[in-house]
């Protein structure tokens, strides 16, 4: 499962993935982190058994945690399948099928938002 | 073996007409050979599906009443131009709304062929025929007498690939390129592609019966910008009869609106050159990568590509694999070359033989202009000052001759530049020192020779009022600001 952690200017500061590590024992693999002063965010993959326990953790921790069922949506009413957003890509989660129709592998999406803002048709969205 | 387009149409007429699609008659002559392939084969459908800005249509509104001759006329807030007579108009795809974002023409034309009404406004300054001066209503394509699709340059053969060198994301009508060679895009369709088919324009030429958008439309002379073998066509449909699923109107984000519009063209195989035409493959067809990191209108080559290593997704630069997208759907021109098979095979659509033939050889000039104005006639000598200057040098040196900026040079070498904005900073922090603590390192510089155009929009980009002209070796030759440049851009 895939947690998107957000940290306000409290947070940021605090090493809250370590704790969240050393409390419940969970493996945090993080796919993606922009983190600021202020405020950031950070995209962490962990087990599918260990989510509520690291999910309570990282709240009591004062961070915001967003589940993340599903990877970048695409509207295939809109889409052409034009190909804009598949170089674009930093995980190559976008390909062509066999058909030559676009196709997005969750499993790869990091939720970057790279392709969404590339897309001619307005066919991309990230699930938030 | 000589067939001719009339026996061909019989064919159809009869049902037992073979047709096959581009992709299936390279497989084709490959194992027949061109002479029988010639015999075997009678039409072979091509498509494509891409972002074609020059796009448009053209309507017939109808008169109200009292009557208008439109002087100005928007549909959906997009403006269309109607320079000719009173209530005719053409609507551009790539003009943008006055009013909404990341909405044009093409937009409009979309909405129309759902089947969705458009605000129609015009404004006029009133004649003795003509006494109305203003009209808001809503019309559809139901509404409208005539409205039809008129393309000045459609069908690329092929088409220039795109990359990026320099060290910012740029955002082209060649999609989005990443810095640093990140990305290749590219356009058309290659080896399926109508005039790849058909590279001497045998079959395809003025009065070109094709298939435009769903509908049925007619070539009607060669496209703008046609140099062989970067051919274009113009062509035509009715606006009505098509289908939204062959079009859609895009919006390249940093750039504009555009239209994808869906072309198939029927090659009659009328003897074994035809044949051995429409067995074009995607390595026979080059191109080359350019770069758009250069705004001017020779932009660099980076090297010369096949449409078979961009079709692969992945081609080779200085030595590293970049990632490719292609900007036209393969999808879709499989799927138009598909549709067109069935309606010749079911006698829907026959061929024609062209009444003119489009060059086979033609040149694309560059525009006719002036002068281009370059840096050089405006850049003013600079003062430059070393990087151990004391801070409050500087701030003298800027009041006593009314600078705002100095180019920090050290060994003859550009490293730095300081503006008033940075001493003033300095000051009030009560910062004591030299110029080389406030400096500013990453300096946007221009050259004697590149275009005011080019300089202004590094300026506007970078939030910036001055650039220091450099040579090769990076020596301070002069600076330009953005006042003197807008003084002379606007002249
Ligand atoms: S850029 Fe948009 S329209 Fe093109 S393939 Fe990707 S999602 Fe589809
Ligand atoms: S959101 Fe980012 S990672 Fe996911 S598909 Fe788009 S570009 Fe790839």
């Amino acid at each position: 499962m895939r947690l998107l952690l957000r940290f306000d200017s409290k947070t940021v500061r605090e090493p809250v993935i370590s704790r969240t590590t050393l409390e419940t024992g969970a493996l945090i693999n993080i796919l993606r982190a922009s983190v600021g002063a202020r405020r950031g965010e950070i995209l962490i993959e962990v087990e599918d058994e260990k989510v509520k326990e690291i999910e309570g953790v990282l709240e009591k921790l004062g961070v915001d945690v967003v589940e993340l069922a599903e990877a970048v949506q695409k509207d295939d009413e809109l889409c052409v399948h034009c190909g804009a957003c598949v170089s674009i890509c930093p995980t190559e989660a976008i390909s062509f099928n066999g058909e030559k129709r676009v196709v997005i592998t969750a499993e790869k999406c990091v939720h970057c938002g790279a392709c969404v803002k590339v897309c001619p048709t307005r066919a991309l969205s990230l699930p938030l | 073996m000589v067939k001719t387009i009339n026996e061909i149409n019989q064919k159809i007429r009869e049902g037992n007409v073979v047709v096959v699609t581009a992709a299936e008659m390279k497989e084709i002559v490959e194992e027949l050979g061109a002479e029988r392939a010639a015999k075997e084969v009678d039409v072979v459908t091509t498509g494509t599906f891409g972002a074609m800005c020059s796009s448009g249509a053209f309507f017939n509104f109808g008169h109200s009443d009292p009557p208008i001759k439109m002087q100005r006329v928007w549909m959906n807030d997009v403006e269309a131009y109607t320079g000719i007579a009173a209530v005719d108009a053409y609507l551009g795809a790539a003009q943008l709304s006055e009013t909404a974002e990341e909405y044009g023409g093409s937009h409009v034309i979309e909405e129309l062929v759902k089947g969705r009404e458009v605000e129609l406004k015009a404004t006029a300054y009133g004649t003795d025929c003509y006494p109305r001066k203003e009209i808001v209503t809503e019309i559809s394509l139901e509404d409208v007498n005539q409205a039809v699709m008129l393309n000045p340059r459609n069908a690329y053969q092929r088409y220039n690939a795109a990359t990026n060198s320099s060290n910012r994301l740029l955002r082209t009508y060649m999609g989005t390129l990443l810095p640093n060679f990140g990305n290749v895009t590219f356009a058309g369709t290659g080896e399926i592609s109508p005039l790849n088919n058909d590279p001497e324009y045998r079959t395809i030429g003025v009065g070109t019966r094709i298939f435009l958008c769903g509908a049925k439309g007619y070539v009607i002379g060669e496209g703008t910008q046609h140099a062989p073998p970067y051919g274009t066509l113009m062509v035509k449909g009715n606006l009505k009869e098509m289908k939204p699923e062959f079009m859609r109107a895009a919006y390249f984000p940093g750039y504009g609106a555009t239209l994808f519009v869906g072309i198939g063209i029927p090659i009659p195989i009328l003897d074994a050159d035809m044949a051995r035409f429409t067995a074009v493959r995607n390595s026979e067809i080059e191109t080359k990568i350019i770069d758009f990191s250069v705004a001017r209108r020779d932009r660099p080559v980076v090297r010369k590509v096949t449409y078979e290593e961009l079709i692969s997704g992945k081609v080779e630069i200085n030595g590293e694999e970049v990632r490719v997208s292609p900007l036209s759907s393969f999808y879709m021109a499989e799927k138009i070359m598909e549709e067109l098979k069935r309606q010749v095979e079911r006698g829907e659509f026959s061929l024609t033989a062209p009444v003119d033939r489009i060059p086979t050889k033609e040149i694309f000039k560059p525009m006719r202009q002036r002068e281009i104005k370059v840096v050089k006639s405006v850049m003013v000598k600079a003062h430059t000052i070393p990087p151990e200057t004391p801070i409050e040098e500087a701030a003298r040196l800027m009041i006593d001759k009314g600078l705002n900026h100095l180019p920090v040079v050290e060994n003859d070498v550009l490293v730095g530049i300081i503006t008033s904005w940075d001493i003033a900073k300095a000051v009030a922090r009560n910062k004591k020192g030299v110029v080389r603590e406030i400096m500013t390192r990453k300096v946007i510089y221009t050259h004697p020779d590149e275009p005011v155009e080019v300089a202004a929009r590094k300026m506007e980009k970078n939030d910036i009022s001055a650039l220091p002209v450099v040579d090769s070796r990076k020596r301070v030759l002069g600076i330009v600001t953005s006042e003197d440049l807008s003084r002379l851009i606007a002249r």
